[in-house]
């Protein structure tokens, strides 16, 4: 077994061994509801932190708008569990939401990525941040609803859609969609993770993996040696947004009132789980799943401090950042502790990262 | 006339972005880092004037004083505890995300202090404004300000940044940090200058931010800040007229939007904006090209 074979293994153990614990601490009764109620959320998380890291740390472009690819993905979705609640039966209509998550998902992750794409650093972070914004803002507006005469759309209000006695509103502008059957659970979430995973790392070892990765570290280089620089940055960020849009189907099954609102789906949102890909090390996939599950967990494990988690949070946010990168701490830390002190130990399971990554 | 008043709006709105996006665009230029607290400091800013104002019985000249100094210190303390050792680090992202944690800080602190619920802030300005053609074209006192006040520091920063030695120094800072230490410039301090300056325009924006949206809570900031970034990026980052130029054109568009079209899509057109400036000039309005050199 090679190398890279077994690494990704590892990354598979852990994500088992973790559903297992968590299984048989809900068997024998040991998880209050409180944490049951956030073992789904975690897994989403996770997954959209490694769509996130495919961009961020593979491709190593910035996206601050990744959160609008889990809107996209969950609001077609819900949309489309919503509209045929009553006629498919659970386990198809599930499977069939999850196609179309992905797919409108993915979709607009190619329509986006075509002007994103040509821009560079700041500059595309600050765009994508934009379409994120813009995404949620245009799902705010729109008022869908059904009948017997078909589907009505406006973005006016829910009174103007002119529906017959028999016709449901569905999206209902910035109150979303309410009553979406609760498809997503634990084992489905883990399922989905692991299949993201599953891609991620396959796609990373792999020939176009590669490319991608030439490109991130020096795309002139990449142009070169006759890389398709545009075909691959296009390959990597739609990838990347179909699995966010993964992310996004097991978020709207898993809540009965799906909003576009800025706390799931903003900027705000979307630099959340750049926290996480970044503290679980840039470019680096099992870190990533790790530090969401984590960093998920430590505000709502805090919360018997309640006022104070947040402000405890942000403070363990800052050290760990600067006892991390900071080049004089690294140094300081290699002296007195070696490379494979102290830190290092939490390091190399953790925090290991990138050193290619600029 | 009901336009005119709203491009006068949206050009006092415009304004507060092009202060705080000035202050970005500074620090991003010589830093080469986007200070996400930056919006957060606007917000320390108002609440500064709104607690000295409440202690002083409504005096907020000192408040405003008071407000500039404590938020320079701020800039500059967090500057040194926080963004200082990161200078270097192997990721320009380090930086990026402990400035994300500088701003939860910030507004947890707010939150701890004076709760979630929104104040209502006085205006510092208790100019009334003045009407024209009988009354039909009213232009309110703050609108006013702002807009000069925008217009004064624009004037006086591009005085200090072509004038001066410090201004030189940051200007070479911002080019090549190496050459310019071996020129004898001290750069660590140069860029705290840059926090303090960047810092203090906050603070100002703040008071002009609430005297005209008199609602403050802890994440009054958040929103500005994030436009005042778009302003600055749209107009290019790192020029100082790029700003406000980028400023203007937000806030005037987010007005006129807001307007004429929907409030509920305003923000996407604001944003709409940015990415169609971007798509046919990459750097912003008055960006600078930069060659890459293989």
């Amino acid at each position: 077994m090679n190398k890279i074979t077994k690494n990704n293994l590892i990354t598979y153990g852990i994500v088992i061994f973790a559903y297992i614990v968590f299984e048989i601490l809900m068997l024998t009764g040991n998880l209050s509801s409180h944490l049951k109620g956030l073992l789904v959320p975690m897994t989403y998380y996770a997954v959209i932190a490694v769509a996130l890291n495919l961009c961020v740390g593979i491709l190593g472009e910035l996206s601050i708008g990744h959160c609008g690819f889990m809107c996209l993905g969950a609001f077609s979705s819900a949309f489309f569990s919503k509209a045929t609640e009553n006629v498919l039966p659970t386990v198809p209509r599930f499977i069939i939401a999850f196609i179309i998550g992905i797919g409108v998902a993915a979709l607009f992750g190619f329509l986006i990525g075509i002007p994103v794409l040509r821009l560079k650093g700041d500059y595309l972070a600050i765009v994508t941040l934009a379409f994120g914004e813009i995404i949620k803002n245009v799902i705010n507006s729109f008022y869908i609803g059904i009948d017997s005469k078909g589907l009505h759309m406006n973005m006016k209000s829910a009174m103007d859609l002119n529906m017959e006695a028999d016709g449901n509103v569905i999206v209902n502008g910035a109150m979303g969609i309410t009553g979406t059957p609760h498809n997503a659970n634990f084992t489905i979430g883990i399922v989905v993770l692991l299949i993201s995973l599953f891609i991620v790392q396959n796609l990373i070892n792999s020939r176009d993996g590669r490319a991608i990765m030439a490109i991130r570290d020096n795309y002139i280089a990449a142009e070169a040696t006759g890389i398709n620089v545009t075909g691959y940055k296009m390959m990597a960020f739609t990838i990347s947004a179909a699995i966010a849009g993964a992310a996004g189907v097991l978020f709207s099954h898993n809540i009965t009132t799906l909003t576009a609102s800025s706390q799931y789906f903003g900027y705000n949102a979307s630099i959340m789980i750049l926290v996480y890909v970044v503290l679980g090390g840039i470019g680096n996939i099992r870190g990533s799943v790790i530090a969401a599950c984590i960093l998920y967990m430590l505000p709502e494990l805090l919360r018997g401090l309640n006022t104070y988690r947040m402000l405890i949070y942000s403070i363990i946010l800052i050290v760990m950042m600067i006892v991390n990168w900071s080049p004089k701490i690294i140094a300081w830390r290699e002296k007195k502790f070696g490379k494979s002190g102290m830190f290092g130990l939490i390091g190399r399971i953790i925090f290991r990262r990138n050193k290619e990554v600029a | 006339m009901s336009f005119l008043t709203y491009l006068i709006n949206g050009l006092s709105l415009g304004s507060i972005y092009a202060i705080i996006a000035l202050g970005y665009t500074m620090v991003y230029g010589i830093a080469k880092m986007l200070n996400f607290a930056h919006g957060d400091f606007i917000m320390v800013g108002c609440y500064i004037i709104f607690s000295v104002s409440a202690a002083l019985s409504g005096n907020s000249v000192v408040g405003i004083i008071v407000a500039i100094v404590l938020c320079t210190l701020l800039g500059v303390t967090t500057e040194f505890v926080a963004y200082r050792p990161l200078r270097g680090a192997a990721s320009p992202l380090a930086v990026l995300i402990t400035a994300i944690g500088v701003s939860y800080l910030l507004e947890n602190i707010a939150l701890l202090i004076y709760g979630a619920d929104i104040k209502s802030f006085s205006s510092v300005i208790k100019w009334e404004g003045v009407s024209f053609a009988g009354g039909q074209l009213k232009i309110q006192g703050v609108t006013i300000v702002t807009i000069l006040v925008s217009v004064v520091i624009l004037i006086a920063l591009q005085l200090f940044i072509n004038k001066t030695k410090q201004g030189q120094a940051m200007l070479a800072a911002s080019e090549d940090k190496g050459a310019a230490a071996l020129m004898g410039i001290n750069v660590n301090r140069t860029i705290a200058l840059t926090f303090a300056i960047g810092s203090a325009l906050a603070a100002v924006a703040g008071a002009l931010l609430c005297s005209a949206y008199p609602s403050l809570s802890p994440y009054t900031g958040a929103m500005p800040g994030i436009k005042a970034f778009v302003a600055a990026v749209l107009g290019g980052i790192g020029s100082i007229p790029g700003a406000m130029i980028g400023g203007l054109v937000l806030g005037i568009v987010e007005i006129l939007s807001k307007t004429y079209i929907s409030s509920q899509l305003s923000d996407a057109i604001v944003f709409g904006i940015l990415v169609v400036v971007l798509l046919v000039k990459p750097t912003g309005i008055l960006g600078k090209v930069v060659q890459e050199k293989v």
